[in-house]
């Protein structure tokens, strides 16, 4: 059953296709540009990085940008562009994390709602419209008060907070395709449970997951620089961006380069997967293609 | 003929640019005189609605260019004109309908605003004129009780009223020309008749020119004074519609009619038409379907119970092995419905369904998943029936993996033998379903369900997404695998001619139910209940010569709706 789902997810574009296609969209391949500095960023760290992010008085405390310290030092001396470089590691592990927890949970819940029909579909949906009807910082807030403060409480209560979207907009889909006749030949083929949902309704549900996916980076990036700003998240001394903002907060008049750069890189992250996200859209969706 | 109404000359329009674009219509002209009605007839791609749209200005702004031509109308050119006179040239002097009467109407606005709004616009009527004007014209095209239809919405109305009112709105401006996009292919055969009727009626009292777009040789033997064929955006024929009949000229214009169906050309043959030279006998029955009823529940709200439909009311047939059984009859009828009953796609409320014996209502879900085996289905459109996401060799392969038939190399072999046997090659299989035309697509369909030997195919309109040319591929197909594997076919149709093809028996139905019942000779020719009479009438006849007569009046408040009856030895008809 494994091996034939990864045979069937095979797309009618293939992957090669449908990279060089990435890259001929403007927005695609602005946002892949971003993404993968990002990415080099988080792997090259260590070698990009002129300071120890951590180390203190790496120069003098509140230096202003200079030849030595690109985008200056904080209060404890520690090089900024050395934080920011590395926090680039946190920020790919937040939002690769946060979306697998609400991509993997969302898709589960709208497959087998959808495929299920009847009053478990209908007891499904109602806890997700339950949990829809809270703001998700308000969800995200909830699981960290039961499962305390840390970066990686965090990011499961992200994770947590936007599984009712994606499990809403899985269920929508399976709900379309269920009615197409492609999928009833299936049924009056005999085909099974497993087979029905992995290999006919899945393959037809990935393409826009991974749409919404790669616009729920930037959404989950937010959340948790917004948690970690708020204190909740990111502890001392980890180089997290949202978490420097706000130890920024009250030297915003002495040392604006404290705000100015973790808050440009977390503005930047967002645009280049918001982008990606569109590219990705307009290649994986043949409607848009044919235009 | 004396004077010329519309003079189109050497239209070209192309979609996208460069030497690789399409060439959507390529040098057409056509003349048309007042009064008089041009078809122009083709198969799918063939141009034939773009070319009516590129005269009233309406083709996609982007991606689509006119690139030569002149079409004159009143001693201006269509082609060279603003958008602004355009707009006062298209409701006023050419009124267009298209063929989705469900669409084609704002669904938000009433029939009446709708109706009087080109009225005070164009006319430049007032309100109460307007309104008056309207009634008139709902009036003309025979709807009941017009004030009442003014204050309705489009969804209030059914698709044969809906086309209608659009001819009203068409015609309420009188205007020279009325360009009719396929009008009558949406609906069924009994309202497509009326439809064809109302619009010659108009057309004698208005004096209006109509270019009617069709695929249908049936509508254009029946509505054409001059026809113009077309292939591929070129105009390959055209002449007087009694001489393009009897003697086409150009070899696609033969093709072409020789691939329509015509109701009677096997009026005195017994079965169907044979296609091997010994075909397989009809046998036992493999299927019998007794009592079948089902109820759609209606949409209730939170804490009521919408009102049911009823879709299948005591449904009982029996099937044969080599035989194919029509179950014909209009939209809503139930056809579809007990397909996909006899299969347990639904569940149906009351009956039996009995295939080779075995009860499948009684059985549980994975004995019913083993005898699905034994019956497969081909739908009406091969363009949703394949998951776009698989491969053609997988898709053909997958009814034989799921019930373990053959793995491995062997399973390749047999769908590389499939491929071959439906008349494809055994290295399609790598390709994906959008790389094939809607004919090879079906025939992987058919492909597919042959896979598991199957004893009954369940067909639902398996032909009717196709053009001509291609359905009478596939029905040959269908009859050549029918005749050399004795396999049993449950074939769902609107559509008689095709019927007559294919069917040994045939079950007419009606809101629900078998009305009649029989061996395909005895009712085709000699129809007992008036509603197949009916039916029969009104389909049109691909024979310019022919006059259809008259349409007989149904009376539905007397139409025998009971229990069947046998009327001559397998005849039955209801009561």
């Amino acid at each position: 059953m494994t091996t034939e789902t990864i045979d069937t997810a095979a797309q009618p574009v293939p992957s090669s296709q449908a990279l060089v296609a990435l890259f001929r969209s403007p927005s695609g391949a602005v946002g892949l540009a971003i993404v993968g500095i990002l990415v080099l960023c988080a792997i090259f760290a260590p070698y990009l990085a002129p300071h120890d992010p951590l180390r203190m008085a790496s120069g003098p405390r509140l230096d202003s940008p200079s030849l030595a310290h690109w985008m200056g030092t904080d209060q404890l001396g520690r090089d900024v562009l050395s934080r920011v470089i590395y926090g680039s590691r946190l920020t790919l592990m937040i939002g690769t994390i946060a979306v697998g927890i609400s991509l993997t949970a969302g898709l589960l819940l709208g497959l087998v709602a959808g495929y299920a029909s009847g009053w478990a579909e209908r007891i499904l949906m109602r806890i997700v419209d339950v949990l829809f009807s809270f703001t998700e910082i308000v969800i995200a807030l909830a699981c960290i008060a039961i499962l305390g403060v840390g970066l990686v409480n965090a990011m499961i209560a992200i994770g947590i907070a936007s599984i009712p979207f994606y499990a809403r907009v899985t269920h929508s889909i399976v709900l379309v395709e269920k009615n197409k006749p492609y999928f009833e030949s299936a049924v009056a083929a005999g085909a099974g449970h497993l087979r029905l949902i992995f290999i006919h309704l899945l393959p037809n549900v990935i393409p826009t997951l991974i749409v919404i996916g790669t616009l729920g980076v930037s959404t989950a990036v937010l959340a948790a620089a917004g948690l970690s700003f708020l204190g909740l998240g990111a502890q001392p001394p980890q180089p997290e961006w949202g978490f420097m903002l706000s130890s920024s907060r009250d030297l915003i008049a002495r040392a604006p380069w404290m705000m100015v750069f973790p808050g440009l890189a977390i503005a930047i992250t967002v645009l280049g997967f918001n982008l990606l996200g569109d590219g990705v859209r307009e290649v994986l969706d043949p409607r848009q293609r044919a235009r | 003929m004396s004077e010329t109404l519309l003079d189109v000359q050497g239209l070209t329009v192309a979609f996208g640019f460069g030497p690789g674009r399409n060439m959507a219509v390529d040098g057409l002209s056509f003349s048309l005189s007042p009064g008089e009605t041009l078809a122009i007839v083709g198969e799918s791609g063939s141009g034939k609605s773009v070319s009516s749209l590129a005269l009233l200005g309406l083709l996609p702004r982007q991606g689509a260019t006119i690139e030569r031509g002149t079409a004159h109308f009143h001693g201006r050119d269509l082609l060279q004109m603003s958008d602004a006179e355009r707009r006062k040239v298209r409701g006023n002097r050419i009124a267009m309908i298209f063929q989705e009467p469900m669409t084609s109407l704002t669904p938000v606005l009433r029939i009446g605003l709708q109706l009087t709004e080109g009225l005070v616009e164009h006319a430049g009527m007032s309100q109460k004129e307007a309104a008056d004007k309207a009634r008139e014209m709902l009036r003309l095209v025979d709807l009941d009780d017009p004030p009442r239809r003014m204050r309705q919405f489009p969804h209030e109305l059914s698709g044969g009223m809906r086309q209608r009112v659009m001819i009203a709105m068409a015609m309420a401006m009188e205007p020279d020309i009325l360009i009719a996009d396929e009008p009558t292919t949406a609906l069924d055969v009994t309202v497509q008749a009326q439809i064809l009727d109302l619009m010659r009626d108009l057309q004698a009292r208005f004096g209006t020119a109509i270019i009617l777009i069709t695929h249908d040789m049936g509508v254009v033997a029946e509505m054409a004074d001059r026809v113009v064929v077309m292939n591929n955006g070129v105009k390959v024929e055209q002449g007087d519609v009694k001489t393009l009949f009897a003697s086409p000229q150009d070899p696609y214009t033969r093709r072409l009619l020789a691939a329509v169906p015509r109701l009677g050309r096997l009026a005195e043959s017994q079965g169907p038409r044979q296609v091997v030279a010994e075909p397989s006998p009809v046998g036992e029955t493999v299927l019998r379907a007794e009592g079948l009823c089902k109820t759609f529940a209606g949409r209730g709200g939170l804490f009521s119970r919408g009102i049911g439909t009823l879709a299948m009311s005591d449904v009982s047939f029996e099937l044969r092995a080599g035989e194919t059984l029509a179950l014909v009859g209009e939209s809503g009828s139930g056809k579809s419905t007990s397909g996909r009953a006899v299969l347990r796609l639904i569940d149906v409320d009351e009956g039996r369904i009995d295939l080779q014996g075995v009860n499948l209502r009684m059985l549980g879900r994975s004995a019913l998943r083993k005898a699905r085996r034994g019956m497969q289905m081909v739908f009406q459109d091969p363009f949703a029936s394949l998951n776009p996401r698989m491969r053609v060799g997988r898709l053909v392969a997958e009814p034989m993996l799921i019930h373990a038939i053959a793995s491995g190399s062997e399973l390749e072999d047999r769908v590389a033998a499939l491929l071959v046997r439906v008349g494809m090659e055994a290295d399609h299989m790598r390709r994906y379903p959008h790389e094939f035309s809607g004919g090879q697509r079906q025939r992987l369909c058919i492909a597919r369900a042959l896979g598991v030997g199957p004893k009954v195919i369940v067909a639902d309109e398996p032909t009717s997404a196709l053009d001509v040319s291609v359905q009478a591929q596939v029905l040959e197909l269908m009859l050549e695998l029918q005749q050399s594997l004795g396999l049993a076919y449950l074939f769902i149709s609107h559509d008689m001619a095709v019927v007559e093809e294919v069917a040994h028996r045939v079950a007419v139905m009606r809101q629900g139910r078998i009305v009649e019942m029989g061996p395909r000779r005895d009712v085709l020719n000699s129809p007992r209940h008036p509603y197949t009479a009916a039916l029969l009438a009104a389909v049109p006849k691909a024979d310019p010569t022919a006059t259809r007569g008259k349409l007989p009046t149904l009376d539905l408040g007397t139409l025998p709706m009971g229990a069947l009856q046998e009327v001559e030895p397998g005849h039955w008809v209801a009561t």
